[in-house]
């Protein structure tokens, strides 16, 4: 555990010198509780990308298709609400006498696609034998795809603007807003599940031997339908998040939130091979680009200076965490 | 501490692979107390007589008798569940995992109550069970809490043998426990497999290496082309005897 900690020192380290240096640059202007609200706002779908995303790639895995099934969920879960909110010409008026249901069956809907598109993940995976890269290569076309011809490829208008004001932009206590609110929650039952539960452990053990785990009587086909379904879920909640937060269902923009969201779990020090990884740890990696978009908006740089950045970070951090590794194993 | 009680026999045990006939009317026992060593060229069914034990394949014919009761190992599964644990050659360790981790994987002690229905590990408990298992046996790992890629290969394989002698009520198979390691870490394993037959669990071990067969083993079980050729006492047997047995060179030790 500790040595866990002191792999991912260095993100640590990366994410408070950036909150530092912008402070200083910018002042009250960066550092202001609600810059930081702001940010984490930004973050919170990538930041439940990043932990579903991260059980997946401990068990040696990866998911492609989280941005898909994002885009999938929210688009059936934005129409799903708009049908039962009521006839088309009421909600065209944006007048919604059955919002009540609709708005709650259309949160069921987004979360049982993001459930179901995982579980056909983990098929592929656990059944048909596909390496994942493939399977969700895969399913991040056949996802997407079906997302633009639900949607007809444009964002699904007339969504109540209820989910709004009730989900994205109400704050819980006074001062949380919903989405971070979700997302401290899921960290949270994450953390428990990843290094105190035997469905962390044995994540952990299919992604370091996946043959010992075998062996030892632990049914790996079935812990990884699991943990794809998991990623699935995840993803589709970041689905709701969405149209919570932008009151429509927007087709053309996750298409790069997969990378996004497996840089931000590797940069947290989570292997691509598998066996390691933290959810600590990916949501410094999804704080540490969220923190550098924000700050070079206000500090008045170009915003593609952000991917440069990203970019050399994530290759640091996969540098120095493979030459840490090696130096361990001579000892 | 010995004694001729069977553990385990297996009669008239013949596995084909195709035209291939892997084992022949095999016989094999395992006795309490005992280390049985089973000798053999590559190719001459140990692995085959190995998997078949541990309900890893299904015998085309023949019976494992398990403490007098006719049984079927339908897997490995099975064979566990009996007291039968194996080590195999490649470790089948979690390298990423601590000591801990590992000989308690797939049988995690969890905590009471709700917590432990959700899944909780206790965590504590099996350091200390790992602790107290290491002791017996003597196996020294720096520290049971970091992953095993960071110990020698010799550690490692103590952590394995641990966690099969931690599980095994009745039998310990292990398979060329010893074709990886060093000298020091071989002589290591070997007195781990002294230990284990005090506890009067019986060993069978695998292995290629005759001096480390006469240095442990209580008899000597020799497979040559699918068929058991002959069994040795190792304190009248020489290693010539073994190896003529294995090369099919001279019967020698003859079974009765």
């Amino acid at each position: 555990m500790l040595s866990r900690l002191a792999g991912s020192a260095f993100i640590f380290l990366i994410l408070a010198g950036l909150l530092i240096a912008f402070s200083i640059l910018e002042g009250r202007a960066f550092l202001s509780g609600d810059n930081f609200l702001n940010i984490a706002v930004d973050a919170s779908e990538l930041l439940l990308l990043a932990v579903g995303v991260t059980f997946v790639i401990i068990t040696a895995g990866i998911d492609l298709s989280v941005g898909s099934i994002l885009v999938l969920s929210s688009v059936i879960a934005a129409q799903t609400m708009v049908a039962l909110s009521g006839t088309d010409q009421q909600v065209q008026n944006f007048t919604y006498p059955n919002q009540a249901v609709g708005i709650p069956v259309g949160i069921a809907a987004g979360l049982l696609t993001g459930l179901v598109c995982g579980f056909i993940n983990g098929l592929l995976v656990t059944k048909l034998r596909l390496t994942p890269f493939i399977a969700t290569l895969g399913t991040l076309g056949v996802f997407l795809g079906t997302a633009q011809i639900l949607s007809g490829g444009t964002n699904v208008p007339y969504v109540p603007p209820a989910i709004q004001t009730h989900v994205s932009t109400r704050q819980l206590l006074g001062f949380l807003p919903v989405p971070i609110a979700i997302g401290l929650v899921v960290v949270g039952v994450a953390i428990l599940a990843l290094h105190r539960t035997q469905f962390g452990r044995y994540t952990y053990a299919i992604g370091s031997n996946a043959e010992a785990a075998r062996r030892v009587g632990i049914d790996v086909d079935r812990h990884l339908l699991k943990v794809y379904t998991l990623s699935g879920f995840l993803a589709g909640l970041a689905g709701i998040i969405d149209v919570a937060r932008f009151n429509t269902a927007s087709v053309g923009a996750h298409t790069l939130d997969n990378l996004a969201a497996i840089s931000a779990a590797v940069i947290g020090g989570t292997s691509l091979f598998g066996g390691i990884g933290s959810i600590v740890g990916s949501v410094v990696g999804t704080f540490i680009p969220a923190v550098l978009r924000n700050g070079f908006v206000i500090h008045g740089v170009q915003p593609f200076w952000q991917e440069v950045a990203i970019g050399i970070v994530l290759i640091l951090a996969v540098f120095i965490d493979q030459r840490r590794r090696s130096a361990e194993e001579r000892m | 501490m010995r004694g001729d009680e069977a553990v385990l026999q297996v009669r008239g045990i013949n596995k084909s692979f195709g035209a291939v006939e892997a084992l022949k009317d095999v016989d094999f026992e395992v006795r309490r107390g005992e280390v049985t060593a089973l000798i053999g060229d590559n190719g001459a069914g140990k692995s085959t007589l190995i998997n078949v034990i541990t309900g890893v394949l299904e015998p085309d014919s023949g019976d494992i008798v398990f403490e007098g009761e006719r049984v079927v190992f339908a897997s490995p599964h099975d064979a566990r569940e009996r007291g039968i644990e194996t080590v195999y050659q490649d470790l089948a360790v979690a390298p990423q995992l601590d000591a801990v981790a590992n000989i308690f994987l797939g049988r995690e002690r969890r905590k009471a109550g709700i917590l432990g229905w959700l899944g909780f590990l206790d965590q504590q408990r099996m350091r200390e069970e790992t602790g107290e298992q290491l002791e017996e046996l003597r196996v020294r790992i720096p520290d049971p809490t970091k992953p095993l890629s960071t110990f020698s290969g010799g550690q490692r394989q103590g952590v394995a043998v641990a966690r099969a002698v931690m599980w095994a009520s009745k039998v310990v198979i292990m398979d060329e426990p010893t074709a990886a390691l060093g000298v020091a870490q071989v002589g290591m394993v070997l007195d781990l497999v002294r230990r284990v037959r005090e506890t009067g669990i019986p060993v069978v071990f695998i292995s290629h290496n005759m001096p480390q067969v006469f240095d442990v083993a209580d008899r000597i079980v020799v497979l040559r082309l699918g068929e058991v050729v002959a069994e040795l006492d190792p304190e009248e047997a020489s290693t010539d005897d073994a190896v003529a047995a294995m090369t099919g060179s001279l019967r020698g030790g003859e079974r009765e």
